[in-house]
């Protein structure tokens, strides 16, 4: 038991202070603040705002439409609106979208791209991937954390002749208000750090991107073509990045568990 | 009894869950502002008669519900009605109190709000009321926005009983109130279902029998699934006819 505990927390003490040694040495104020230049794979020229910029505008679009869909999907799932059967089988497709590999909505996205005549990779069919990843994550956490709920409340909501619809949205809504904070926010987190899936859809930009059918950079992605050259420098460039993406995903970990105690004040127990 | 005094009325009621029957053939009447005790032993079918005349018993899963339930001259069991208008009219109170997700104010609040209009003087008056209606309101007036959670269990308990007259219901219904509070708590909920009755039909279901024998107007007594005996409270406790109530009585089942 100690030994698995010594490997799990020695494992991420491990990761984290190579990436923070070899990122925080190499990361520099510019390359925050600036957009690469054209060598950036290979000189030292520019910063990586543009892959940052890329991401948020990737991930933050994809977490909000997966959110209107996953929020819809958990509440027609409880029992007070299919029958359990139905609900059952939705479950179990849920968790294959959750186990299909990233790589896999990645090529999936790229198929309907070119199918729809686009080469290279744009902004949209990044979000599309994303938002397909990250609907099953937010739809399972919804929806465990509803049906949580005692059936004793809903049972206290309808008694005071509350429709099905004003039970889920006034009395279900809060009392599963942390779960869904937090399914959000791991949609998200996993989102923002997916590689795989915007791989082959997103293409790459040294600039912002002014449309959805631009091309764009996007952190994971850049981590993996900086990764990848032979310069110890350069190298350097990705645990930077990597650096940058493990405290975008740390601040998420944080506002999570800020956000679920904040929401937590009214729960009933 | 009189047909204008009759508050609800069961005609052939028969409940099933997962085919096995709970309630067999109920045909019972219950009298309009009095207070009306449903007794009888464990599992023997007392909260599921107390949820039925709700329609709170379709939320499950696997429930079959036949016969006539008899509310106001309407049979609640024929479908196209509007469930929530006639959980509207029947307050709930269960063993555990379940307040709202919210804060003391918005719990009574939020019925007053569905039903009764939005306007928020209306909404405090209606608010204050029915607190003070329930002895609560020195006792959270100054934290009203306090979660309600953070109640006793007592206190819950009245909150659940405040929630519940602002939808202005006609019944109240009670499943076994008292049995999760402390003695002290349990009376005060005992001596507001007293008070409450001048203006409210309450129905009790209760374990206890002595509790019936203090409060009830009307008795209801259920066996495995069945009314073996029904009527005023002096007749059915100084005066048992059935064999089992006689039982019942004297503590040999309980």
């Amino acid at each position: 038991m100690l030994a698995s505990l010594i490997i799990v927390i020695g494992s991420l003490i491990l990761i984290v202070s190579v990436i923070v040694f070899n990122g925080a040495s190499s990361l520099s104020f510019e390359m925050l603040t600036q957009t690469s230049e054209g060598s950036f794979y290979l000189s030292s020229g520019g910063g990586f705002l543009n892959a940052i910029v890329g991401s948020l505008i990737l991930a933050l679009p994809a977490t909000a439409f997966a959110f209107i869909v996953s929020v819809f999907i958990a509440m027609y799932l409880q029992k007070d609106f299919i029958s359990s059967a139905f609900s059952s089988f939705i479950r179990m497709c849920l968790d294959i979208m959750w186990g299909i590999p990233s790589i896999v909505y990645g090529v999936f996205a790229l198929t309907i791209m070119i199918a729809v005549g686009l080469r290279g990779g744009s902004v949209l069919f990044g979000i599309i991937a994303l938002t397909l990843l990250e609907i099953p994550i937010i739809t399972r956490s919804i929806d465990e954390s509803i049906k949580v709920v005692p059936d004793g409340l809903k049972e206290s909501a309808y008694s005071l002749g509350s429709t099905r619809f004003e039970t889920a949205l006034h009395v279900v809504r809060r009392q599963a208000m942390p779960g869904i904070v937090a399914g959000v926010l791991l949609g998200f987190g996993r989102g923002i750090g997916d590689a795989a899936s915007i791989l082959l859809t997103v293409g790459d930009s040294n600039y912002f991107p002014t449309s959805v059918l631009d091309q764009t950079a996007a952190l994971p992605t850049i981590i993996l073509n900086l990764a990848g050259m032979p310069e110890k420098t350069v190298q350097n460039k990705a645990y930077a990045v990597a650096f940058i993406l493990l405290l975008i995903v740390l601040t998420i970990s944080i506002l999570t568990r800020y956000l679920t105690k904040k929401s937590s004040r009214y729960i009933i127990k | 009894m009189t047909k204008s005094n009759i508050q609800i009325e069961t005609k052939a009621l028969n409940v099933t869950f997962h085919n096995n029957p709970v309630l067999k053939n109920i045909n019972i009447e219950i009298p309009a502002k009095q207070l009306t005790a449903i007794i009888g032993p464990s599992g023997c079918g007392k909260t599921t008669l107390l949820k039925s005349f709700n329609r709170l018993l379709e939320i499950q899963d696997d429930v079959k519900i036949t016969g006539e339930i008899i509310v106001d001259n309407k049979d609640i069991m024929t479908s196209g009605l509007n469930v929530p208008d006639i959980r509207k009219k029947m307050g709930l109170i269960s063993q555990k109190p379940y307040p709202l997700p919210m804060s003391i104010f918005e719990n009574v609040a939020y019925g007053l709000r569905i039903h009764h209009g939005k306007n928020p003087k209306k909404v405090e008056e209606g608010v204050h009321h029915c607190l003070q209606e329930v002895g609560l309101w020195n006792e959270v007036k100054d934290r009203l926005h306090d979660p309600a959670s953070r109640l006793s269990v007592g206190q819950q308990q009245r909150l659940c009983l405040a929630r519940a007259i602002a939808v202005k219901p006609e019944v109240i219904l009670c499943d076994e109130p008292t049995s999760a509070l402390d003695p002290i708590a349990a009376q005060q909920i005992e001596r507001l279902l007293l008070k409450l009755k001048k203006d409210f039909t309450v129905i009790l279901v209760t374990h206890t029998l002595r509790q019936a024998k203090r409060v009830a107007d009307y008795v209801i007594f259920l066996y495995f699934g069945m009314v073996v005996e029904q009527g005023p409270a002096d007749d059915v406790f100084t005066n048992p006819k059935s064999p089992e109530m006689k039982a019942y009585l004297s503590g040999e089942i309980s």
